[in-house]
């Protein structure tokens, strides 16, 4: 089974998955190592990392020195094709004409969705972030407790290949024993930076990232993920054996060709096809999840962007995993007369509750970085250090003013030069006007490198403000009509951008850093990213222990259709200081596994 | 799927813009401005690459979309990439390393996000033909380098009206054309792009000279 055209849809798909990134992958994966048929559907083309991604090229190479433009929105090497936050034809909008109150999506049309562009940072949410609201009086508990994630947290990293290391930080999880692999040595400004944070009583650790710093252990751990199932074990060996170690040079925003940083093609539907169990159909755009006369879900009608026409392909369970927003959209499309407000949507909080990272930065220019010896600083290129929240018993004391935690990511390091490496230097120079000549080239080679910046993302409980909704008027070029969005920072948030700021602002000031501004405290909308951002957005089909104010139950099944499930952020009842990726592959595979019961059941 | 409709259209209705303030605002016209104003008065005509380029490929400036420099525009962005980046003894200067076609490949951009830097290098480029006319020479690049660099300093010094925000706006794309050259690169200090078996971290000489110790 493989690539398929609409032509070679099957009959008879156990399962029926919409998306191909970091949830479908991983859905994908788990059912078919278990023997389901699947059928997974890609709106984009497929993508081939090993052969398509420019991973040594210099920005010389490219148009405009590699930088963003409407085509690439992230720079023409990032990889990412048919993407991005504009994509002409697949419009969506926002209610309030209001700048700050802007929701950004990004969308990525191609295999393996989002996880080609994605710096790769994996953390666990920790046992408070599953209860937000006992422990902050406001947002939701999650109808799970970390101790239900922490098993599938150890297959995921397992699977993927975690580097990272466990510190003894609280709401911060330990990995079982052997299942992280080794963190990179930090750089000369990660260093520096922890020598500088100690001393105001902050932690600089190893971030966790899906890059494998060592080969994965193929002899023992298909044993350990697929126990008692020599074909899965044999296909997992195989596939481990393929992937590459990082060899410490280019951005892995570009791709990896080699398969040491993780992305789903390459770890999950690689490994899936070669079960035989797996058909993907890409440029398969959903209109809607279609459902019998019994209100079970029994198929997607969907448009071929190739033939142009509609089509409709058959399952006896239906997964989403289009992303959090884009499966809000197919189940607010799917309506018919049993469920004319949408499918799944008795509740009516079908996109309700969107949280997104509260995010905001800060850098600072340090003397002591300038004119260093010129070295290799690749490293994993990207991030290796950041500080995990470090106030969680202020916190639990009631002693901080904003309810979310944030951590924040070190970035330093003398990075492959852009466009933009050399601005700024006439200030630091305290050079009069525009410099240039040998003057010029003297404070490049000074001042390149010295730059120490974070970006703190933090946690956000789900309010009534920050909501998605089908636009009543507007269609995308395939006639769906397109989702509008609602957006509006809280007190709360702001107040965790002030002290982000602040904090931010402390360790580069130990460091003597120089500052272009000041730290925004007074107005922290003006600095706080804005919705969407980040790309981190979740929520929309939140899971939760009551049908009445929730729409998915503990195994992201849906409360009025069970035999539909949703497999990406939108279950998601609140996003914590931690990335949502790797909670999104934990999930669905917990979710998988419920799934395979069912089947085996026979009760779907 | 391309669909590039838009972005040239609002180019060329800036560009149309630009075209008439600008012949409203410069009152002496040397030959050479005659021909430099008359080629930025040209709207861009190539569309962009798209949102499904070959990211592998290689690309020259010139390869995707039309450039616009005349011969002696080019031949005078030449001389300017040399006075913002020279040689010197560790590394050569920028149009060594093609950066003045770079700068033509950006100002020839069909995206609207490097219209208005078309605009102000294109009129910046006729500004400085007039003035060398000015100070009695036919053109910019036969002006002794004495003179020329006495220009470009009086340029620098008020980067945020026009003409010096043209010198400023040359000033990066030069800059960052040439740090972005495998050549430039390494004279910035940036020895990365080389995969490697290992990565141990900062060499010791580095982590000695800020005080720290290996990790």
């Amino acid at each position: 089974m493989p690539v398929i055209s609409p032509k070679e849809v099957q009959s008879d798909y156990d399962v029926v998955i919409v998306g191909s990134g970091a949830g479908g992958g991983q859905m994908a994966y788990t059912l078919t190592m278990n023997g389901a048929k699947v059928l997974v559907m890609e709106a984009g083309r497929i993508f081939d990392p090993a052969r398509e991604t420019a991973m040594m090229n210099t920005p010389d190479m490219a148009p405009l020195r590699a930088m963003p433009t409407p085509d690439k929105q992230y720079g023409f090497y990032d990889s990412s094709v048919d993407s991005g936050w504009e994509i002409p034809g697949e419009p969506y909008t926002n209610a309030s004409k209001e700048d700050k109150r802007q929701f950004f999506w990004w969308r990525q049309r191609m295999l393996g969705g989002r996880t080609n562009h994605w710096g790769r940072v994996s953390l666990r949410n920790g046992p408070y972030d599953f209860e937000t609201k006992s422990r902050q009086g406001i947002g939701f508990d999650w109808p799970i407790s970390y101790q239900d994630l922490h098993p599938y947290y150890d297959k995921v990293e397992m699977l993927v290949g975690i580097f990272g290391s466990n510190e003894g930080i609280e709401n911060v999880p330990h990995s079982s024993p052997g299942v992280l692999l080794p963190p990179p040595k930090m750089r000369a400004g990660e260093l520096l930076t922890k020598k500088y944070a100690k001393t105001l009583g902050i932690d600089v650790v190893p971030v966790h990232r899906a890059i494998l710093t060592k080969k994965q252990d193929a002899e023992g751990l298909p044993a350990k993920l697929h126990p008692g199932n020599a074909k899965a074990q044999k296909i997992l060996a195989e596939n481990m054996r393929s992937r590459a170690k990082c060899f410490f040079a280019t951005d892995c925003h570009r791709g990896c060709s080699i398969g040491a940083a993780y992305d789903s093609a390459t770890v999950h539907l690689r490994p899936a096809l070669n079960t035989g169990n797996l058909d993907i159909l890409p440029n398969a755009m959903v209109r809607e999840v279609t459902v019998n006369k019994e209100g079970k879900a029994n198929g997607i009608s969907y448009i071929d962007k190739v033939d142009r026409a509609d089509h409709h392909v058959s399952g006896k369970v239906i997964v989403l995993a289009a992303s959090s927003q884009e499966s809000v959209r197919i189940l607010l499309n799917s309506k018919s007369s049993l469920f004319p407000d949408g499918l799944a949507n008795s509740s009516g909080k079908v996109g309700k509750y969107i949280t997104d990272s509260v995010s905001s930065s800060f850098s600072a220019q340090i003397p002591a970085l300038e004119n260093l010896p010129p070295h290799n600083e690749d490293g994993t290129v990207g991030q290796q250090a950041y500080v995990p929240w470090w106030l969680s018993k202020e916190h639990t004391a009631g002693r901080l003013d904003f309810s979310g935690g944030y951590k924040f990511i070190v970035g330093s390091g003398r990075r492959m030069p852009k466009m933009s490496s050399v601005r700024g230097f006439d200030r630091l120079g305290g050079r009069e006007g525009t410099g240039f000549g040998s003057e010029l080239k003297e404070d490049a080679r000074r001042f390149y490198g010295s730059t120490v910046g974070f970006g703190a993302q933090g946690a956000m409980a789900a309010n009534d403000d920050c909501f998605s909704e089908l636009d009543p008027e507007v269609k995308d070029k395939w006639g769906i009509p397109v989702l509008r969005f609602h957006w509006k920072w809280s007190d709360d948030e702001l107040k965790q951008i002030a002290h982000q700021q602040e904090s931010m602002a402390s360790i580069l000031e130990a460091m003597g850093g120089r500052f272009g501004r000041q730290p925004e405290t007074k107005n922290p909308l003006k600095v706080i990213k804005e919705g969407g951002k980040i790309i981190h957005e979740v929520g929309g089909a939140i899971m939760g222990k009551d049908p009445n104010n929730s729409v998915t139950d503990q195994w992201c099944r849906t409360w009025d259709v069970p035999n539909l499930v949703i497999a990406d952020g939108a279950p998601f009842p609140n996003t914590s200081d931690k990335n949502p990726t790797l909670t999104i592959m934990a999930l669905a595979w917990r979710a998988a596994d419920h799934v395979l019961d069912e089947l085996k059941k026979g009760n779907v | 799927m391309k669909d590039f409709d838009e972005t040239p259209r609002i180019e060329r209705r800036v560009a149309m813009e630009w075209i008439i303030s600008a012949a409203a605002s410069v009152p002496f016209l040397g030959e050479a401005a005659v021909e430099t104003k008359s080629e930025g008065a040209a709207p861009v005509s190539g569309s962009g690459y798209g949102p499904d380029p070959d990211m592998v490929k290689a690309y020259k400036p010139g390869d995707l979309w039309p450039l616009t420099f005349s011969a002696a525009q080019r031949e005078l962005v030449i001389v300017l990439c040399d006075i913002i980046i020279p040689a010197d003894e560790q590394s050569p200067s920028a149009s060594s390393q093609g950066v003045h076609d770079f700068v033509d490949e950006w100002i020839s951009s069909p995206y609207s996000a490097q219209t208005s830097d078309r605009n102000l290098i294109l009129k910046g480029l006729t500004w400085l033909e007039e003035e060398s006319v000015r100070r009695g020479s036919v053109n910019f690049v036969s002006l002794g380098t004495e003179v020329q660099s006495q220009i470009a300093k009086e340029l620098s010094l008020k980067p945020r009206e026009f003409p010096g925000n043209f010198f400023l706006k040359m000033r990066d794309l030069v800059a960052g054309g040439y740090y972005t050259t495998p050549v430039g690169m390494r004279d910035l200090g940036y020895r990365g792009n080389t995969p490697m078996l290992e990565w141990n971290g900062p060499p010791r000489e580095v982590l000695d000279i800020l005080g720290l110790e290996p990790e």
